[in-house]
């Protein structure tokens, strides 16, 4: 079993108020991955669910018992450190062991799980080394390795592939998702990388100065965010959002544009809105019923395809198109939108007025 | 005794001197340099010279004038007689040097069990007014001694604790403490705190992971701190001149200042005893000169 409830976890460092009600539900099993940029109060969450930081206020509920006041040890939870935090003295067998040690299993276990565990992430050679002669790849192995020793409740990981360069992090990402489907444990994982999160996670919470955004399936986070912020946090490139107004059955852009009311979304008229409009739901190539018209502001090839960016007025639009697709700045460009994908935020609030009729 | 202070505090600069290796030409020293340094050297070290040289000479090249730099007869006598009494029984002056490793070892040794654990709470605990605090805890250090040692006297006597080892050892101790806690309070400041989560999580107490993990890393600063503690008690004189009297209490710095003085002055005593009241903290802080500098240079070396 492993369920991990944290119910309205607040916290505060002097002035900076790091935690601000969050509140997460864990199932038994899943990747959980909380989503957010440096800041948002994603390791201080972590740290409180670990019992390493005493909280001003709020819950942790570990297997549907209050553990709030539980010693770390008491918690029978794994962590892996942002700063993996290996025990410089000792060797990287002795790192991995430690978790045995302290639960005074005999040395054949501890030899024979070491053995395992080293096998499986591929750090045997390096068993009597000690962490300054290691990579920073290999200490995240070694790191990985100390947690994963033992069947704890659940796994706590904080951006533990932040620090490793992009080969090995494409990697190491597959591995952890092949890691907790073989053993089916919870994992609840902290980055602020959002491609880490929509491809490794079952369920996502996206944080925000110590409040919790948005939780829902990778799918939902993106297709359907919950607010401005979210939509832009998540995706790349970013989502383009565009000041306009409802009137009617038209969209009024700020920048003199006119595009049709989309049938979805249940803003009043006059309200200033955001057009959300992502770079997949643009297009420059085809024709279709709404289009806006602008000019052409630059071109980023990335290899698989390249973003066109298509000044409106004073905003740009970031367009994908096809890796051949060609063009002379400032050449006038008649962008087609796909509404049905858009979405709308009121610029006020910054929520979704997308939700209704979807 | 300036001697071994200083041999235990020039491991700072000691530091910068490798920096000057990095000029352009890097061929060394300049003369200059070089010749004011000798000159430093000299004026430092010639009272050290003359008390080693006093201390082998016999009594007649002692006072002889004009003073003998080179051919005097050399004798051990002053030696001995720091150790043996003419009866030829232990003499006071021995008694006294075993006062003072007593009385500086127990109180260096108490000042390190009660500092290190508070200068890790204060390092890796909220505490409430923490400034406050480690500024009051600093503050009992800028009273100087003679201000103090009145009011200590009359509450020693009220408690009967004048004329006594024990009493020595716990007003050192009292002194240390808050040197301790301020040193080593950097020292820890220096080991992350997340050594202590990892081994909380992996299922030890508080505690425990401060001992398994925490503690090892701090040794070479426990030995700097400790040196310093050690130096501190060792010379200490104002307070074991008010607070001892007897020969079989008194340790060695009040010991050798009553050896001067009245008619006539044994210097040739004088200097051998106040040789090997210099010796063991000279020979400590170069054994732990690696750990000293360790010690100092700490951040740099770690980060
Ligand atoms: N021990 C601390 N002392 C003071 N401020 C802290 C401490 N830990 C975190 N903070 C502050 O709390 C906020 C959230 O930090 P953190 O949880 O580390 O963010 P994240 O892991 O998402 O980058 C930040 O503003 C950070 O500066
Ligand atoms: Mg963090």
């Amino acid at each position: 079993m492993g369920t991990l409830a944290a119910h309205g976890l607040r916290k505060s460092f002097g002035k900076v108020q790091a935690l601000d009600g969050v509140t997460l539900d864990v199932p038994d099993g899943s990747f959980f991955v909380v989503l957010g940029p440096s800041g948002a109060g994603k390791t201080t969450t972590l740290r409180a669910i670990a019992g390493l930081e005493k909280l001003d206020a709020g819950s942790v509920h570990l297997d549907g018992r209050d553990a709030t006041g539980d010693a770390p040890a008491a918690r029978d939870l794994a962590m892996v450190f942002q700063s993996y935090a290996l025990y410089p003295r000792h060797t990287v067998y002795e790192n991995i062991a430690s978790p045995l040690r302290a639960r005074r299993c005999s040395s054949s276990e501890i030899a024979a799980a070491v053995e395992q565990m080293s096998s499986l992430l591929h750090i045997e050679r390096l068993l009597q080394r000690r962490p300054a002669q290691l990579s920073g790849g290999e200490m995240q192995r070694v790191a990985l390795a100390r947690a994963l020793v033992r069947r704890p409740r659940a796994f706590l990981m904080d951006e533990p592939l932040t620090n490793l360069d992009l080969k090995l992090r494409v990697e190491m990402r597959t591995e952890l998702t092949r890691i907790h489907r073989s053993i089916g444990a919870t994992f609840v994982y902290v980055t602020n990388d959002q491609v880490e999160a929509l491809s490794m996670a079952d369920q996502v919470a996206v944080l925000k100065e110590g409040q919790v955004q948005q939780v829902g399936t990778p799918t939902e986070v993106y297709e359907r965010p919950a607010n401005q912020w979210v939509a832009g946090f998540v995706g790349s490139p970013p989502i383009s959002l565009l000041a306009c107004r409802a009137e009617g059955d038209r969209l009024v852009g700020a920048e003199g544009w006119t595009l049709p009311r989309p049938r979805w979304t249940t803003a009043e008229d006059g309200r200033p809105l955001l057009l959300g409009l992502r770079s997949e739901d643009l297009s420059v190539e085809q024709r279709g019923s709404a289009s806006l018209s602008g000019e052409l502001y630059g071109l980023e090839p990335l290899g698989d395809r390249t973003v066109v960016d298509v000044r409106v007025g004073t905003e740009i639009l970031k367009v994908k198109a096809r890796p051949t697709v060609t063009g002379t700045p400032g050449e006038r460009l008649l962008v087609t939108v796909d509404l049905d994908r858009a979405h709308l935020f009121d610029a006020d609030t910054g929520l979704s007025l997308s939700e209704a009729g979807r | 005794m300036a001697v071994s202070v200083d041999e235990a505090v020039s491991t700072g600069p000691a530091r910068d001197h490798t920096a000057p290796a990095r000029r352009p030409g890097g061929r060394g020293r300049s003369v200059l340099e070089v010749a004011l340094l000798t000159v430093l050297a000299v004026v430092m070290l010639f009272p050290v010279l003359w008390m080693i040289e006093t201390s082998i000479k016999e009594n007649r090249d002692v006072y002889a004038i004009p003073a003998k730099l080179f051919d005097f007869t050399v004798t051990l006598e002053h030696y001995k007689d720091v150790f043996v009494a003419s009866d030829g029984g232990r003499s006071a002056l021995s008694v006294s040097f075993l006062n003072s490793v007593v009385v500086a070892g127990a109180s260096t040794v108490l000042a390190t069990v009660l500092g290190v654990p508070a200068a890790w709470a204060y390092s890796r605990f909220a505490v409430k007014a923490k400034k406050d605090q480690l500024f009051f805890i600093l503050s009992t250090r800028f009273m100087p001694p003679v201000v103090v040692v009145i009011p200590i006297f009359l509450m020693y006597r009220q408690v009967g604790l004048i004329d006594n080892k024990l009493g020595l050892i716990l007003i050192y101790t009292a002194f240390n403490v808050p040197f301790t806690i301020w040193m080593m309070k950097g020292f820890v400041d220096e080991v992350p705190a997340e050594y202590e989560d990892a081994a909380m999580l992996d299922g030890y107490t508080r505690l425990q992971a401060f001992w398994r993990y925490t503690l090892p890393l701090l040794v070479p600063g426990i030995a700097a701190t400790a040196v310093f503690a050690l130096i501190f008690s060792w010379n200490e004189f104002v307070f074991a001149t008010f607070l001892t009297s007897s020969d079989s209490v008194r340790t060695a710095p009040p010991a050798i200042a009553g050896l001067i003085g009245g008619t006539t002055t044994d210097w040739g005593l004088v200097a051998a005893a106040s040789v090997v009241f210099a010796l063991p903290v000279l020979v400590f802080a170069y054994l732990v000169r690696k750990h000293l500098i360790a010690g100092v240079t700490l951040g740099a070396v770690r980060r």
